[in-house]
């Protein structure tokens, strides 16, 4: 099914019978579901972009590429810097906004300028009922009523059917710099990515990839982003020797160590200083972008990296590989937090259509 | 603006509630008195006054669970409270509920610069979070200007923001994690060190939810490195229009300062009346202010002063010292006080488009000559979050009424041009029965149904956010 209007959604999902499966563009979708495909590709269009008032309205089925060409052409974009995951899973196909906005997608720059869902300002979505329901707007301050919008982000499709998005946008930067400590460990490497971060020099990505170096992005006006590399490269020195490089950033966020490689892919959300400590227990390879917050591993199929990791401040996601197995997708919650996600999963779905086996 | 009619039931009862609330509380915690509890009849909407059935003050989590533990098992409204600054209303009690305020839990529990965070007890102050930090270089970013008094927990509720939002978000941007006792007692705990844990993201919900979905008694926050320095530009146009476009052509260029202050004709000449900040006696007035290093800082000024000399301007005054800083945000900063002195007034705080600036300011201008009452204007001009100051004389009969149908008219143009009721203080009581306005019915429902999963017997905050006749039939009365 492939409706063109909000209305033929609304129409498709009160006449559901049975479950339905949610895809934008197929490219960066997890976790195991059946149900007929229900595409959200025809809701496309940008239907407001106002470079004035750093906003967009689009229909959920619009390409990324078409709206990043668009913001690109006003010298605008995301700020969130939107990871393209089709070469980590082997996937082809467009991305929509739909898709990353479901999926909370965010690449390298979530240190600095926030997550898909600090940038999602309104949504309008079909709810199990088959209610159009609208939620926010196209204004960045807005507290009228309850955020579901934040409550939509994330939701990977499980509590209605996205039709329409905005976002608050940022200027593209006059320029950027990138600057690169090698040989360093991944406990050191993290340890100077917090001084960096924890430094008033704006630094607006913190990676460090094992065996290639560890990286910091700065940008700006040139003048600016000259001056805070400087005082950056500094403020690394005790940690070895700085030099600057091509930022590989589109590699980092797109996870291209793992990519094409056999095994299993996990996405693990911690408190940064943690992150060295679940690098060496994980026993596998390593990608740690998000100053540590965020560390990709690639282990060996079938491997349970929750209970290898062990007990963890933060969650271990399934993102590749276990197709044959039974472990969860995604991360376990604590029972009564489980309780409400089940509540406003049976409030806002109540017949149990939208992406059933999902976050469950 | 009607509140439910209290349940007679509970007002019988007060002596058996009062007790059990005694029975789990240190003697200090519980006020019943009527000549006491009157100190929590309203918050900083002082137009609406009503005393509560008793007020507790617990110290603990546990204390906190206790409580409401007590009340559901009572059926009793429960009404949290963090420092009663709100502008909305939204810890006005009835006559049969319980306050609870939270301002004794005011520690740092703690601070983690390597994870630039802190976890703090929700009764903290908003400015003492950043005292707890600024030594070492670090602030919290949402700055209310209630921030000296305004808890953390008010904070979340409202999902606050402040003046420096363009750059740095609002409260939801700048939280990690919440302790929340929900009614019936259970303690969760949702989000924490890590960033953007999967599953729903209850958080988000959460924060802006005006106490009406937990109690929120411990919050972790994101703090930040401070910036090297900051400093503003003064800006004088002929017009509303000529300030609109101003606005536009700084974000266009790329340029995010921290700031963008919009004052109007009437508002400037109020606040100089008052503060004697030099400002020059023109149409609009803007305040750019931009961080950095001193360099980085000159930079950028230099840059927003080739783009306003494009529009104009009979004044440009850019700070060069920290006195200069001083005089510049001085009149901005008393704007609010310079009213008071003037008259009562009522504070809007609806956002539009910034593209509609001029629009929407010759529209109000024509509706308050209308009504025949004074309007001035003062906003945060970057995000479109307009605070429309309505003068009227509350000793004034049927004064009130009038300039609160002028304020439904100007939130209704709001949002006619695209915006919202609301974009920082919250719905409450006072925008409670114009949600109607921006939202459907099943917009309003979708809402609601959250409220049933945290909350099924509506006990917290009820009459609140959704107009009485939408939540009739979940809503006790």
């Amino acid at each position: 099914m492939r409706p063109g209007t909000e209305q033929e959604v609304a129409e498709i999902v009160r006449a559901a019978e049975g479950p339905l499966r949610i895809v934008g563009g197929g490219t960066r979708g997890i976790g195991r579901c059946a149900g007929a495909v229900l595409e959200t590709c025809g809701l496309a269009g940008i239907r407001l972009y106002e470079p004035g008032a750093l906003t967009l309205v689009a229909g959920a089925g619009t390409r990324l590429a078409d709206v990043e060409a668009a913001l690109a052409a006003q010298g605008q974009r995301l700020p969130f810097e939107v990871p393209d995951l089709r070469g980590l899973l082997g996937r082809g196909g467009c991305s929509t906004l739909g898709g990353v906005v479901a999926s909370n997608a965010s690449g390298p720059r979530r240190v600095q300028a926030g997550a898909c869902r600090d940038s999602l300002i309104g949504v309008r979505f079909v709810d199990g009922t088959g209610a159009v329901v609208k939620n926010g707007g196209r204004v960045m301050k807005n507290v009228t009523g309850y955020d579901l919008v934040k409550l939509l982000a994330g939701s990977h499709g499980t509590l209605g059917v996205l039709t329409e998005v905005a976002f608050k946008l940022l200027p593209v930067p006059e320029d950027e710099v990138t600057l690169m400590l090698s040989g360093v460990s991944a406990e050191r490497a993290v340890a100077a990515m917090a001084a960096a971060l924890g430094s008033p020099f704006e630094v607006s990505g913190a990676a460090h990839w094992p065996g290639r170096g560890t990286f910091l992005r700065i940008e700006g006006f040139a003048a600016s982003v000259a001056y805070r590399a400087g005082r950056l490269a500094a403020l690394l020195a005790p940690f070895g020797a700085v030099e600057q490089v091509a930022g590989p950033w589109r590699s980092i966020r797109d996870v291209e160590p793992f990519q094409g490689r056999e095994g299993d892919v996990w996405r693990v959300l911690v408190k940064p200083s943690e992150a060295p400590g679940v690098a060496v227990r994980s026993g596998g390879e390593v990608l740690i972008d998000w100053g540590g917050g965020l560390v990709w591993v690639l282990v060996e199929p079938g491997c349970d990296l929750r209970a290898r990791i062990g007990p963890l401040a933060g969650h271990a996601t399934l993102v590749r590989g276990g197709e044959a197995g039974d472990l969860p997708v995604f991360p376990p919650e604590p029972a009564a937090v489980a309780a409400l996600s089940r509540g406003l999963r049976a409030r806002f779905d109540p017949r149990g259509l939208f992406n059933p086996g999902l976050m469950a | 603006m009607d509140m439910p009619t209290p349940d007679a039931g509970i007002l019988a009862r007060k002596d058996r509630i009062v007790a059990r609330l005694q029975a789990v509380l240190p003697a200090d915690a519980v006020v019943h008195d009527p000549a006491e509890t009157r100190a929590y009849e309203c918050d900083a909407l002082t137009a609406y006054r009503c005393p509560p059935l008793a007020a507790v003050l617990p110290r603990t989590t546990a204390e906190v669970s206790a409580v409401l533990t007590i009340c559901h098992e009572e059926g009793v409204p429960v009404v949290p409270r963090g420092s009663g600054t709100s502008l909305a209303g939204g810890a006005l009690p009835t006559a049969d509920c319980v306050i609870l305020g939270i301002a004794r839990m005011n520690r740092v529990l703690e601070t983690d610069y390597a994870n630039r965070l802190i976890r703090v007890q929700a009764g903290r102050t908003n400015l003492s979070v950043t005292g707890a930090v600024e030594a070492d270089g670090f602030f919290y970013a949402p700055d209310p200007s209630s921030q000296l008094a305004c808890a953390i927990a008010g904070n979340i509720g409202m999902n606050s923001g402040g003046a420096h939002c363009l750059k740095y978000g609002v409260t939801t941007n700048n939280l990690l994690g919440v302790t929340m006792v929900l009614m019936d007692g259970t303690v969760v705990e949702i989000g924490g060190a890590c960033s953007d844990a999967p599953g729903l993201d209850l958080l988000g919900v959460i924060c802006g939810s005006e106490g009406q979905l937990g109690v929120v008694t411990e919050a972790t926050l994101r703090i930040l490195p401070k910036p090297e320095g900051a400093r503003p530009v003064l800006m004088g146009f002929t017009s509303n229009e000529v300030a609109g476009a101003c606005v536009s052509d700084i974000i266009r260029a790329g340029i995010l300062p921290v700031a963008i202050e919009f004052m109007d004709r009437p508002c400037i000449r109020a606040t100089e009346a008052f503060a004697h900040a030099g400002y020059p006696d023109c149409e609009a007035l803007l305040i750019v202010e931009v961080e950095g290093s001193a360099a980085e800082i000159d930079d950028q000024l230099a840059r927003i002063v080739r783009i306003a000399r494009r529009h104009d301007p009979v004044e440009l005054r850019e700070s060069r010292s920290e006195e200069e800083s001083r005089r510049i945000w001085l009149g901005r900063k008393s704007a609010f006080g310079a009213m008071g002195q003037i008259n009562d007034y009522m504070c809007l705080d609806g956002t539009i488009p910034v593209t509609e600036l001029p629009r929407v300011l010759r529209r109000i201008a024509e509706m308050a000559t209308a009504a025949g009452l004074e309007v001035a204007n003062v906003f945060h001009a970057g995000d479109g979050n307009m605070h429309p100051l309505i003068l009227f004389d509350a000793n004034k009969p049927g004064d009130l009424e009038r300039c609160e149908a002028l304020g439904a008219e100007i939130l209704k143009l709001c949002v006619e041009v695209g915006g919202c009721l609301t974009g920082e203080h919250g719905v409450g009581i006072e925008k409670r029965d114009l949600m109607t306005v921006q939202f459907a019915p099943a917009d309003l429902e979708a809402q609601m149904r959250v409220k049933d999963v945290f909350d099924p017997k509506w006990l917290l905050n009820p009459a609140k956010v959704f107009p009485l006749d939408a939540s009739r039939g979940r809503r006790a009365g």
